[in-house]
C-alpha cells in the first residue's frame, strides 16, 4: 500500500482505528478542530489533544444539489453530536440522498476512505459518516 | 418630536435605488444615485454633511466613500470605509450615528452600495488544484485538497439549510413546507414594491417544485444576487430642532442601535451560530428602544434564504420560543398577519446587494413610518425594526419611530 495522509489534521488515521481528535482547551473544556492561538470561550492557552467518538447522531443536515464544479451532487451535509462530546461537519454516506431517508436525529458512525492520490502516489484519506445499521 | 433626550439621532433622508442588474452602471454611479437622493429627500446638501460612512464589501479596499465624493462633492470631511460582512450596510450607518453621538458632526450621511453581477454561489474557498498536485497539509486544519462537499458543505444555500434543520431538531420540527411558506409570501409581498429586484409572486407548489438548491432550500428560498445602493441622512436632535418643520414631520428616530458578534457556542465551530448574536442584538435594542416585540408594526429581517427569516421570528421574539412554524402557518408574518415581516419582498425578493442591504431596510421601515410607501404602505405603522446578520459573524438590529409632531 502507498502513503497516506489525512485530508485534515484532526482525522487520526495511525493511531489505532481511525477517529477524530481535538483541541481540548484545559481551563473550560471548549473544543477546536484548528490550529489555535488562545481558547474563544475562556481565554486560556493551554490545550491538550483529546481523541473523539467514532458514533454520534445527526443534528441538521441538508442536501445539496447545487454544487460547486467538479463535485458531484447530491451529496448530504450533515451535523453530527458526537458520542462523548464534540460537533462535526461531515458528508453522510450509505443512504439515499433524500428526505425520505436522511432524518434529524438519526444515528450515524464513522468510516474512512480514499478521496484522491496525488501525483506522488499518496492517497488522502478522508472521513464520512453512515446509518448504524 | 417626542422625548426630550436631546442625545437622540434622527433618519432625516432616506433613499434605495431599484435593485436589479446595473450592468450599464458601475459602483459609484450607484452610489450618488442613493447618496444624492438622500440628501435630496432630506432637503440638504453635500456641504451640510459633516460625515460620510461607506460600505461596500466586496469593494472594501477600494476607497469606495473617497471615489463617491470625487463624484459628488471634495468637502473635506472624514470618511469612513466599512466592511462588515452582510451587516456591512448597517455598520456604516451606525458609525454615522457614532459620530454624531460623539458630538463630532450634527449631520452625516451613511451609503451602502454592491454590485454582485451574476455572482454565482457564495462560501466557496479554499484550494483549486493547479498545476501537479501534491498533497501538503496547509491552513488551520491542515487540509490537503479542497473540503467543499467532501466534508459537508460550507456553500451559503446550504449553511442556511442546516441552521434551519437545526432549529427544526432542537424545536420539535419544522417541515419543508413551512420553510416554503416563508418565500411564498415574501415573493407576494414583492409584487407591491416597484424598487424589488424580482416582483413575481408564486403559488406554495411552485416555491416547493422549483429546482432544488440544497434541501430544504429550492431556489425560489434563496436570495439573488444583485445590485443596488441605499443612503440615509442622519442628524442630531439638536439640529434637527432647527430644521424646518416639514424636515421633522418626516424625520424618523432611531430609537436603538445595536450591533453583536457571535459569543462562543459549541456546535458554531463547525456550523456558524447565526442566532445566538440575533437574540443578543435584539434584547439590547428592545432595552434601549423600551420597546417590546408587541409594539413593532413592521420588521425588515435578514431572509437571505428561506429557512434563514423562520429562524428569526423567534430570535427576534416575533413568536413565543420554539413556535416559527406556527407562527408562518398562522400568517403572522404576513403583511396582514401580527407582525408584517419582510413586506419588501426581503432579500428573497428584493434583491441582496451586500453593502446595500443594512441600509436598504432602513429606508423601507422609515417609508413606512413616514406613511409614504404607496401600494405597500402598512397603515399608521408608527414603531419598526430593522434585522441584517453576516456570517463571520456581524449582526445589526435598529428601531425607529415615527416622529410624533
Amino acid at each position: 500500500m502507498g502513503k497516506q495522509i489525512p485530508i485534515v489534521d484532526y482525522l487520526a488515521i495511525d493511531d489505532g482505528p481511525p477517529h477524530l481528535v481535538a483541541w481540548e482547551a484545559v481551563d473550560s473544556g471548549a473544543l477546536y478542530f484548528d490550529r489555535r492561538n488562545a481558547d474563544a470561550k475562556g481565554g486560556g492557552t493551554e490545550f491538550r489533544r483529546k481523541k473523539l467518538g467514532t458514533t454520534g447522531v445527526v443534528r441538521s443536515f441538508t442536501i445539496v444539489n447545487r454544487g460547486i464544479p467538479g463535485v458531484p451532487v447530491p451529496y448530504v451535509s450533515a451535523l453530527v453530536d458526537l458520542e462523548g462530546g464534540g460537533t462535526v461537519k461531515t458528508n453522510l454516506s450509505n443512504i439515499p440522498p433524500d428526505p425520505e431517508h436522511v432524518k434529524l436525529g438519526m444515528a450515524v458512525k464513522m468510516l474512512t476512505f480514499p478521496a484522491g492520490t496525488d501525483d506522488d502516489g499518496t492517497e488522502a484519506i478522508a472521513f464520512a459518516f453512515e446509518p448504524v445499521s | 418630536m417626542s422625548g426630550d433626550n436631546t442625545d437622540n439621532v434622527w433618519i432625516l433622508g432616506a433613499y434605495m435605488t431599484k435593485f436589479g442588474r446595473h450592468g450599464d452602471k458601475d459602483l459609484i454611479d450607484l452610489a450618488s444615485e442613493s447618496a444624492l437622493g438622500a440628501m435630496k429627500d432630506a432637503d440638504v446638501t453635500i456641504h451640510d454633511m459633516e460625515v460620510l460612512g461607506c460600505g461596500s464589501l466586496f469593494n472594501a479596499q477600494a476607497g469606495v466613500g473617497q471615489q463617491l465624493q470625487k463624484q459628488i462633492g471634495q468637502t473635506g470631511i472624514p470618511v469612513y470605509n466599512v466592511a462588515n460582512a452582510c451587516a456591512t450596510g448597517a455598520t456604516a450607518l451606525r458609525t454615522v450615528l457614532l459620530t454624531i453621538k460623539a458630538g463630532e458632526a450634527d449631520m452625516g450621511l451613511a451609503v451602502g452600495v454592491e454590485q454582485m453581477g451574476k455572482g454565482g454561489l457564495l462560501g466557496t474557498s479554499g484550494k483549486g488544484d493547479r498545476g501537479r498536485k501534491v498533497y501538503e497539509p496547509s491552513g488551520r486544519y491542515g487540509s490537503v485538497m479542497q473540503v467543499e462537499g467532501v466534508l459537508g458543505t460550507g456553500l451559503m444555500p446550504g449553511v442556511f439549510a442546516q441552521a434551519g434543520m437545526e432549529y427544526a431538531y432542537e424545536n420539535g420540527g419544522v417541515d419543508f413546507e413551512q420553510f416554503a411558506k416563508v418565500a411564498e409570501k415574501n415573493h407576494a409581498h414583492s409584487t407591491l414594491n416597484p424598487l424589488a429586484h424580482y416582483q413575481k409572486q408564486f403559488t406554495l407548489d411552485e416555491v416547493m417544485s422549483a429546482e432544488m438548491m440544497s434541501y430544504p432550500n429550492t431556489l425560489l428560498m434563496c436570495c439573488p444576487n444583485t445590485d443596488g445602493s441605499a443612503a440615509v441622512v442622519l442628524v442630531s436632535e439638536e439640529k434637527l430642532r432647527t430644521l424646518s418643520k416639514e424636515q421633522q414631520r418626516r424625520a424618523v428616530k432611531i430609537s436603538a442601535s445595536a450591533l453583536t458578534t457571535d459569543p462562543w457556542t459549541e456546535h458554531a465551530q463547525v456550523q456558524p451560530d447565526v442566532n445566538t448574536l440575533t437574540r443578543n442584538a435584539a434584547k439590547q435594542a428592545y432595552e434601549s428602544a423600551g420597546v417590546g416585540p408587541e409594539d413593532l408594526d413592521l420588521v425588515e429581517l435578514h431572509d437571505c434564504f428561506a429557512t434563514a427569516e423562520l429562524i428569526h421570528y423567534d430570535n427576534l421574539q416575533l413568536c413565543a420560543p420554539g413556535e416559527a412554524g406556527k407562527f408562518i402557518d398562522e400568517r403572522g408574518p404576513w403583511r396582514d398577519g401580527k407582525t408584517p415581516v419582510n413586506v419588501s419582498g426581503g432579500l428573497i425578493s428584493k434583491g441582496h446587494p451586500i453593502g446595500a442591504t443594512g441600509i436598504a431596510n432602513v429606508f423601507e421601515v422609515a417609508t413606512h413610518l413616514r406613511g409614504e410607501a404607496g401600494d405597500r404602505q402598512i397603515e399608521g405603522a408608527k414603531v419598526g425594526m430593522t434585522h441584517v446578520i453576516g456570517l463571520g459573524s456581524a449582526c445589526a438590529v435598529h428601531i425607529l419611530e415615527r416622529s410624533a409632531v
